[in-house]
């Protein structure tokens, strides 16, 4: 790929990028969030067109119109997000598209063969092609991913954070795959944000940083380090500024804290004050920890304990607690509010303006008996507006067409104005460029210098370790380890997150 | 670009949403208006020719005659007259009323089914109340609770049951009819109709009204659900409901309490649209209203409301009633037969969101 453009309105996602990847070679693709990854590999997969640069696969032009036409020429995505129909069999998944027939009837003796001969080539021929993909471990369904792309003569295959939901045994069954992938003369793009990992199973790498290439070359002669300052594209005090806070008083206590099936038996005490980073990797129950603490999703047993005492006027007041479950209502009254991983399907109402996404959960307070002034409404999101430097036309503005940071603004300025004590941060920084993360990470040290407590959970361990004051890894719904974030690194919080520290056997019971 | 033009947009925005429809419907009543015309000054010119023909043959002088567009022009217009528009008027006012209940539900991402089916149940309730005897108020009174009543009964199958609301209110939709049915015994119910028979008046009494008494029911109401919608906290939830139900959770709205509310309401205004069935035929008859939820469904659609919520408007809903009844009416005025119209509404309704579509799409490419 030589100068590849790509714009969308005015964000530049793709701006000029050069990758070169050899047969039957393991390259790594990375970057942060938003630095292009995912554009650039849709380009490549035909998803999107690009506004400029070129294509070649063994010297001859290739410029998909679709991704139809990516596969034929021999390239196979496995996204984060596994692309299965879970109520088709594995041998209906692989086949999804490539169905061979004759008559017009399906051939389904010769597919499960191929199907079974693609598995065995894995050495996972106890996968059996006839059963529902639904019910197969994500490692498994992992598997059947590749499958596919074996099936399909695939020569180029993409994976995208392809170890997000694995569990240790599974990682390394898959770098165990993609070696005999590469002997097989498969060229295998492996995107990660995890350099560990890059650093076992890649030859050479590529690192992007908002739509261009900050650096390539080979993973056995570049430090980590490097690496690091590659892709952040500053020094990494730079990147974390730090505002001073104290830890003050428990506002935040969980007790055995149950849900169903997750978070399982966790204990944590949040203060006031402080930064409390959760890790772990995708499904070990970061997200429904929040969750359930919000009362978004049922506690099944444990308790939940709030200190409540809102604003100046009560600091002095004994702090009144409150115990057990309560629906999100109550927990945004007892002053809580929670951040959702996912801005488009539930942070925030897309559709509606800025002055109603950031006044939704505090419109009482602009009115009375359920009446509601649009003049204070607006005035309020002004307020936020400036406060946190959004760029947009004004609050009446539909939040679809602001870029990703300012989205994240808008969200962050919903908890600000119902002046919540407690926050519940689920990947904070997702999708947003690396101005609008430095800005989220000082708001975040502003707020609990204000002596607001933060509960931040975040994939990207670099952002973890320069922000939080103590963080706590999770695997497999519980809160395994909370430690000092002085005393964490990268590898130690891997070696837990992924069980191997605490490996008990109980294998595929995760979810 | 996606716009909830009744949230806090600017008012020429709002005014620019509300453009196209009006446009629409401004178009339609000259259109008809100019059909009517023409066509008015070509049957006076076949009559006059004819009436030579036979004066010819009775071996008169035939009298000279007009050329056809200065018949045309000369013509006095019978479409754009006081009182066919009151009679239009008049014939938007149940579906519009039911339709302010279902721009809520459609702002919200819902959908009522059941809208023709509950008119129908409840127009024959307040027939079978007034035959026995009871007095207009309370007979009225009781058809808006029943109305009530079946909105709570969808409000419950949706957020209790979690049955989605197309489904829902389907069941309704059988419930209620048979319910009409069973209440007026397979007839229409004869029952004395005391002031309710002059509530859809053609002229109103007192005069200064200008329009009937259920004209003005439905522009109170529309002020009324429109406040709602802009200047009530429960009108912000409708919206965010219908924008994204995971964000109203995330923000801490009871979004089942909201949509009992909501399905509450429009089950209101669904019985106030029933009691105006009653008034304009004055008998109860359970087959009334069959399929007038498409009607109203399609004014809100026509006025710009999405289903997959989020949008819609009170004055675009109701100038979406208006294109209907005023395709009807001018339909029947210039004598196009009952067949045609169908498939000229239902084209409408196509083409209304196609341009609805549209205009999204070249406003969001200017983003």
């Amino acid at each position: 790929m030589a100068g590849v453009r790509k714009a969308f309105g005015a964000t530049i996602a793709l701006d000029g990028v050069d990758l070169v990847v050899g047969p039957g070679e393991v390259h790594a693709l990375i970057g942060e969030n938003g630095a292009g990854k995912s554009t650039l590999m849709k380009v490549l997969s035909g998803a999107i067109v690009p506004d400029g640069g070129a294509m070649r696969i063994d010297g001859e032009p290739y410029a998909p119109a679709g991704p139809l036409e990516a596969r034929r020429r021999g390239i196979a995505m496995i996204y984060q997000e596994l692309n299965l129909a879970p109520h088709l069999s594995v041998a209906d998944n692989v086949m999804l598209g490539i169905e061979q027939s004759r008559f017009g009837l399906l051939r389904r003796e010769a597919m499960r063969r191929r199907v079974q001969a693609a598995l065995a080539e894995l050495r996972h021929p106890d996968i059996r092609p006839e059963v529902r993909v639904g019910g197969l471990s994500v490692g498994a369904q992992q598997l059947v991913e590749v499958a596919r792309a074996l099936v399909s003569d695939a020569r180029i295959i993409v994976m995208d954070e392809p170890t997000s939901a694995l569990t240790r045994h599974d990682t390394e069954q898959l770098f165990a795959l993609i070696r005999r992938l590469r002997q097989r003369n498969v060229s295998v793009i492996y995107i990660s944000h995890f350099l560990e990992e890059v650093r076992q199973v890649a030859d050479r790498f590529t690192v992007l940083r908002d739509g261009r290439v900050t650096g390539t070359g080979r993973v056995d002669q570049t430090s980590t380090s490097r690496i690091v300052e590659m892709m952040v594209g500053r020094r990494l005090d730079d990147m974390f500024p730090r505002v001073p806070h104290a830890p003050g008083d428990v506002i935040l206590t969980l007790e055995r804290l149950c849900g169903n099936p997750l978070p399982r038996d966790v204990d944590l005490t949040l203060r006031r004050g402080e930064i409390l980073g959760v890790a772990g990797l995708i499904g070990s129950g970061r997200t429904r920890l929040v969750r359930t603490i919000f009362g978004l999703e049922p506690v099944r047993s444990g308790r939940v304990r709030v200190c409540v005492a809102r604003g100046a006027a009560n600091a002095g007041s004994r702090p009144s607690e409150v115990d057990g479950g309560a629906p999100p209502h109550r927990r945004l009254a007892q002053g809580i509010g929670m951040l959702s991983e996912d801005r488009k399907a539930e942070g925030l109402a897309m559709g509606l303006s800025l002055a109603d996404n950031i006044t939704l959960s505090g419109l009482r307070s602009l009115g009375r008996w359920g009446m509601l002034s649009p003049r204070r409404q607006r005035a309020a999101a002004m307020r936020w507006i400036e406060r946190l430097n959004i760029r947009a036309r004004g609050p009446e503005q539909v939040v679809w067409g602001l870029s990703g940071g300012n989205q994240q603004k808008v969200a962050l300025a919903r908890l600000l104005h119902q002046d919540a004590d407690v926050l519940l941060l689920d990947e904070p920084t997702r999708g947003i460029d690396i101005g609008a993360k430095v800005e989220v990470f000082r708001l975040m040290g502003e707020l609990a210098a204000q002596g607001r407590a933060i509960l931040f959970v975040s994939s990207y361990l670099p952002e973890l370790l320069g922000v939080s004051d103590r963080i706590g890894v999770m695997s497999r719904g519980r809160l395994v380890a909370v430690r000092p974030a002085a005393e964490w690194n990268e590898r130690a919080i891997m070696t837990v997150a992924t069980g191997a520290a605490t490996d008990d056997g109980t294998d595929g019971a995760d979810v | 670009m996606k716009s909830a033009f009744l949230t806090t947009g600017s008012r020429f925005r709002r005014v620019y949403h509300a453009f196209g429809p009006l446009l629409a419907l401004v178009l339609i009543v000259l259109g008809f208006a100019a059909a009517s015309q023409i066509k008015a000054g070509l049957d006076a010119h076949r009559y006059l020719v004819q009436r030579n023909r036979a004066r010819e043959a009775a071996g008169l002088e035939p009298e000279p005659v007009a050329g056809r567009w200065r018949l045309i022009y000369e013509h006095k217009n019978r479409f754009l007259t006081v009182d066919t528009l009151r009679g239009t008027a008049n014939q938007t006012v149940s579906v519009g009323i039911a339709a302010m209940g279902m721009t809520m539900i459609i702002i919200s991402g819902g959908i009522d089914l059941s809208v023709g089916s509950v008119m129908a149940l409840t127009s024959v309730m307040l027939a079978w109340c007034l035959r026995e005897g009871w007095t207009p108020g309370a007979a009225i009174l009781t058809a808006l609770l029943l109305g009530g009543a079946t909105g709570l009964a969808n409000a419950t199958m949706i957020t209790r049951l979690r049955v989605v609301p197309f489904i829902a209110t389907l069941g309704m939709w059988g419930v209620a009819r048979g319910l009409a049915k069973g209440i007026a015994a397979e007839q229409k119910i004869d029952a004395p109709a005391y002031w309710l028979g002059t509530v859809l008046a053609r002229r109103p009494e007192p005069a200064w009204l200008v329009v009937s008494p259920g004209v003005w029911v439905l522009i109170g109401l529309a002020v009324l659900v429109w406040a709602i919608l802009r200047y009530t906290a429960l009108g912000r939830y409708v919206f965010a409901i219908g924008s994204n139900e995971a964000t109203a959770r995330l923000c801490g709205i009871r979004v089942e309490r909201v949509k009992v509310c909501l399905y509450g309401i429009a089950g209101l205004c669904t019985g106030l649209a029933g009691a105006m069935q009653f008034c304009r035929l004055t008998v109860g008859d359970p087959t009334t209203a069959m399929g007038a939820e498409l009607d109203v469904i399609a004014a809100v659609v026509i006025g710009g409301g999405s289903l997959s919520g989020g949008e819609g408007s009170v004055s675009g809903t109701l100038i979406g009633a208006l294109i209907m009844a005023f395709l009807r009416v001018g339909c029947d005025h210039v004598g196009i037969p009952s067949w045609v119209q169908e498939m000229v509404m239902g084209a409408v309704i196509v083409l209304a969101v196609a341009l609805d579509q549209w205009r999204h799409r070249r406003a969001s490419a200017q983003v």
